[in-house]
């Protein structure tokens, strides 16, 4: 099991509170999280990567284990603490504007 | 007694103002989407029940949130506009060639027949609908065949921000671009083509370009669809030749410079528009904030000050920011960027705000209900 925190606006968009637990079969990679992720709330689907490119968008970024992940490989195996549940992937709205 | 609803459209979410015919006291509901930007959200005239919105967000893209029941609740519908083919380049600021990228959707127009199908404006400039209700979104490509190599943004980006469909003829549309102009298909997107003939514009290299004018808005009135009018960059302009050509009507405004414009409800000569000092200083001129109307479809205007500030005015009213209802007398709507929402229930003699401290208004639309 995999817990994922969203921000703020994309847990309303979602319709969700909290944490997402998500059960990701294979290697856990950012790629297989937010494949998981989309397919359980379609209506992320363009918000966090864009729809065709399924490259990050500029002002989102992946953490986790007070590490930045935003510019590994989406197909790097995620941290071993985020893989067992015992901490979050966080996904964050970047700090932007004055 | 029939009821109005008024949806606008803000920098940090939207709301809607509802009111029974007398329009003297309104309820405000909002902000939906609380924190997002809603550039346009506007109803179906086949089902009023049925409300699109476009939502989007600097840092999580764009979504398209529909509503059955006139704006009670909202579900998030397809949101992944991705141009036909290889789509090419535009002119950069410099004049270098650049990408088409989707940036977000500036105007939704709903079909005036099917509640299913609306059409969507975007920026980088294109027009996509969708005919399942928004789940699904296709570009109508030929339009960027209209010489779309050669069109250039404006300094607000280069955005389609116009949709205007013709009653009388269901595959004629219009459409409007900055800066690039207007434009027209009559198979309903198949070919499109240039309607800017007769439009003179100081800021391009050649003034009496078929492309490149900066349009800011075009109106019509549905009885009359060939009669066109336009708030250019600078200029008021009128066609009655369905685009075919322009000629200016900005007569003795004090400035014809502005954004919005648009056409009473019943009377198809009657048209407002708010004058801006300069597209270097985007607010009323003097400070004071005055609506034009022209009873004669151009040329002869009058200011409308009546409740509306008369000092230290100086907020913008953008270019989707005006609407009519269909009541009579006929209700004129606008919002500022200041975040006012002014409404006047005499066709603009008297104004009164309905709103005051929204965030920036983005966009007015007005459905009046049986």
């Amino acid at each position: 099991m995999i817990r994922v925190v969203l921000p703020t606006h994309l847990r309303t968009l979602a319709r969700v509170d909290g944490e997402v637990q998500l059960d990701v079969e294979g290697p856990a990679t950012q790629r297989a999280v937010l494949d998981v992720l989309e397919a359980r709330y379609p209506m992320l689907r363009g918000t966090i990567r864009d729809h065709v490119t399924q490259r990050r968008r500029a002002f989102v970024r992946f953490f986790a284990c007070e590490q930045d992940l935003s510019h590994a490989s989406p197909d790097t195996p995620l941290p071993e603490a985020v893989a067992t549940g015992a901490e979050p992937l966080l996904i964050v709205g970047a700090m932007a504007g004055g | 007694m029939s009821t109005v609803r008024v949806l606008v459209g803000t920098r940090k979410g939207a709301f809607v103002l509802t009111a029974d015919a007398k329009r003297a006291r309104w309820e405000v509901s909002g902000p939906h989407f609380g924190g997002w930007e809603i550039y346009h959200l506007k109803g179906s005239s086949a089902d009023p029940h049925r409300l699109y919105a476009s939502q989007s967000s600097g840092w999580f893209g764009q979504q398209i949130q529909r509503s059955n029941d006139g704006g009670q609740t909202w579900a998030p519908v397809g949101n992944q506009f991705v141009y036909d083919g290889v789509p090419g380049t535009h002119q950069w600021y410099d004049g270098t060639p650049h990408p088409w990228e989707f940036k977000r959707v500036w105007h939704l127009e709903p079909s005036l027949t099917d509640p299913d199908t609306v059409y969507a404006g975007v920026e980088d400039a294109a027009l996509f609908h969708s005919t399942d209700g928004g789940q699904t979104w296709q570009e109508l490509p030929a339009l960027r065949g209209a010489q779309g190599h050669l069109w250039q943004p404006g300094a607000g980006g280069m955005c389609l921000h116009t949709i205007v469909l013709d009653p009388s003829q269901p595959a004629r549309i219009f459409i409007a671009i900055s800066a690039a102009g207007t434009f027209r298909t009559d198979d309903a997107g198949e070919s499109w083509r240039p309607m800017n003939r007769g439009l003179q514009s100081e800021g391009i290299p050649n003034p009496q370009a078929e492309v490149g004018h900066c349009v800011h808005r075009i109106a019509m009135h549905p009885s009359r669809p060939h009669v066109l009018f336009m708030q250019k960059h600078w200029d008021v302009m009128r066609s009655d030749d369905a685009g075919a050509s322009w000629h200016e009507v900005s007569g003795n405004l004090p400035t014809d410079f502005g954004f919005p414009i648009e056409v009473h409800a019943h009377e198809p000569d009657t048209i407002y528009v708010v004058p801006i000092t300069s597209d270097a200083e985007h607010y009323p001129p003097e400070g004071k904030l005055r609506v034009y109307r022209s009873r004669t479809g151009g040329n002869e205007w009058e200011a409308l000050t009546q409740g509306l500030p008369q000092r230290d005015c100086y907020v913008n009213v953008l270019r989707d920011a005006m609407a009519v209802d269909g009541l009579d007398p006929c209700g004129v709507y606008f919002g500022t960027t200041g975040g006012q929402v002014y409404g006047s229930a005499d066709a603009g003699d008297s104004w009164a705000p309905i709103v005051r401290d929204l965030p920036p208004v983005l966009s007015v639309e007005v459905q009046t209900l049986p």
